[in-house]
């Protein structure tokens, strides 16, 4: 690999891609194509499918179907140049601001932390308690946590969610000029479309299980709330909503790791 | 400019750590007389109570055989001090306590990270501890003493047997209750295993461990007692037994102030490394208290 493309987006292939827990299929024969440095939003109903994707892809599990390639070559479990933000920042409460964002990192490389805060606009936070900050700003230490490794992949599993409305309209804005300026290839599984919209390149809607539109987004960025865009965001809204008719199935709790019955001793 | 005066009153006083209730908010007093009697008047009561007991020993109202003057109490420690006998007793004690507590303490530590952290290890060694820890460590005391006799060993044995397991089954649970997401982040970060356990189980599990250590240091203090007040050549449990039998009544409730005055310390500290080690945490943040 050259050291252009270690920068660059990495190229996200999926063919045929399934995922099923016993009987019942989550995902199934899932196909997308991700160009280097694409911005590509997932949307759907709860439980269509869409987190087991984005899920599939980070490595965090295995699929059951179907294969997953990075740059032509299959890729399994997790690897070093994809990186995820989750809904919930996921900080180390014990941990300053500064080493959140180090965390894994080298040693040698942890001089970019101060720089990488500086791009998410937390440049004097670094000292400081994840517990005294808000949760726009935690999703910030998260975001520049992710950017400090480089990725030529970024995952973003309804990061701002949780947030109120004005600080997801500051979060959509860094997000896009940071993924302007490193140029990974990003996918980002939301439910709201009109986040979807104002990010993505494409747009995929995902319906019980399957890819059911892939819709490209030619609007001019940064993106402005003008007919063209009211009209695709209804578009695609229409199209989540009429899926609404079929009852949508739960997706299984995720086993994370050492979540097993506790005894309550004591 | 009175009202506002009155309004930084009462922001001063929802911050202030003693609880100050609504009412009292409205008292005309400066504020600097009114943080002096709120810190004064928790002493009123247990002041007036001394007072009292004073009053009763010198007008020969209660036996000094029962209870002595508080002067009286405040002599004989002074002249225990004097003689250096004091120090011998507390420094004996206070080692077997803390011995006790680093053996059973430790391998309680030990025992606890390794069930948390290892499958097998628990499903082997867990329901055996669930099991023992049922036993109330004083009811050992005949068999201790078959065991070992009643020197050291088998004050130690006790009090290690009791600190083991509230720090054991704290340290399990730790581990356990450690936020399943936490640790997913961490391996979709590239933590190694021990980096893992480093930067995100052991301080995940720390607040919890804490917890365990100050049931401990509770309890180390009770069996202490016990195990010297059975036997001992030196102690504090040595020192009250002692005068119990001279009638000393007096070197008795110095020997009871000095447990009270080590278990106070000894929380003080737990207080401490919870101070030290959970900075971190908002609830910790007050600082020890």
């Amino acid at each position: 690999m050259s050291a252009h493309s270690q920068t660059s987006g990495a190229r996200l292939s999926l063919r045929g891609l399934g995922k099923a827990f016993g009987a019942r299929k989550v995902l199934r024969d899932t196909q997308l194509q991700a160009e280097p440095g694409e911005f590509i939003a997932v949307v759907g109903r709860s439980g269509c499918g869409k987190s087991t994707l984005l899920r599939l892809v980070a490595g965090l599990d295995q699929p059951t179907a179907g294969s997953l390639q990075i740059d032509g070559a299959p890729a399994a479990g997790l690897r070093e140049d994809t990186r995820i933000m989750f809904q919930e920042a996921r900080l180390l409460p014990w941990q300053r601001v500064r080493a959140n964002v180090t965390l894994g990192l080298p040693h040698e490389q942890a001089a970019r932390a101060d720089d990488v805060l500086a791009q998410v606009g937390l440049a004097d936070r670094g000292g400081e308690w994840p517990a005294r900050l808000s949760g726009g700003q935690r999703q910030r230490v998260a975001l520049a946590r992710a950017l400090v490794h480089q990725p030529r992949l970024l995952l973003l599993d309804e990061p701002l969610g949780a947030l109120d409305a004005l600080t997801r309209i500051e979060m959509h804005r860094l997000i896009e000029s940071l993924w302007q300026r490193h140029r990974f290839t990003a996918l980002l599984v939301t439910h709201d479309v009109q986040e979807a919209v104002a990010l993505a390149d494409r747009v995929i809607l995902i319906e019980d299980g399957r890819i059911a539109l892939d819709e490209r987004v030619d609007l001019p960025r940064p993106r402005v709330h003008d007919a063209a865009f009211a009209a695709l965001e209804r578009r695609i809204l229409d199209q989540v909503l009429r899926s609404g008719a079929q009852h949508p199935t739960p997706e299984p709790a995720w086993p994370l790791p050492a979540a097993h019955a506790l005894r309550w001793a004591i | 400019m009175t009202a506002q005066n009155e309004t930084w009153i009462a922001g001063q006083a929802r911050n202030d750590k003693t609880h100050v209730i609504a009412g009292l908010t409205r008292n005309p007093l400066p504020p600097v007389l009114r943080a002096v009697t709120q810190r004064l008047l928790p002493w009123l009561v247990p002041l007036a109570l001394l007072t009292l007991w004073q009053l009763a020993s010198s007008s020969g109202w209660l036996s000094t055989r029962v209870l002595p003057a508080p002067s009286e109490v405040a002599r004989a420690a002074w002249q225990l001090a004097q003689s250096g006998e004091l120090w011998t007793h507390v420094r004996v004690s206070a080692g077997r306590a803390f011995l006790g507590l680093a053996v059973g303490g430790g391998l309680g530590l030990l025992l606890g990270l390794l069930t948390g952290s290892v499958r097998t290890a628990e499903t082997l060694l867990d329901s055996t501890f669930q099991m023992l820890r049922n036993i109330p460590a004083l009811a050992l005391i005949p068999l201790v003493i078959l065991w070992f006799g009643i020197d050291e060993t088998a004050k130690l044995f006790l009090i290690s047997v009791s600190v083991f397991f509230p720090i054991y089954l704290n340290t399990f649970h730790g581990i356990r209750n450690v936020d399943p997401a936490l640790i997913e982040m961490g391996r979709t970060y590239g933590l190694t295993r021990w980096q893992l356990y480093r930067q995100v189980i052991l301080p995940g599990a720390l607040s919890s461990i804490l917890v365990g250590l100050r049931f401990s240091l509770g309890l180390m203090w009770v069996i202490l007692i016990v195990a010297e007040t059975i036997s001992a050549q030196a102690g504090i449990g040595y020192l009250t037994m002692n005068a119990r039998e001279f009638l000393q009544t007096d070197v008795v409730l110095v020997g009871i102030l000095l447990y009270a005055v080590l278990g106070k310390l000894a929380d003080l500290l737990a207080r401490a490394l919870e101070h030290g080690w959970l900075r971190w945490h908002p609830g910790y943040q007050g600082g020890a208290r």
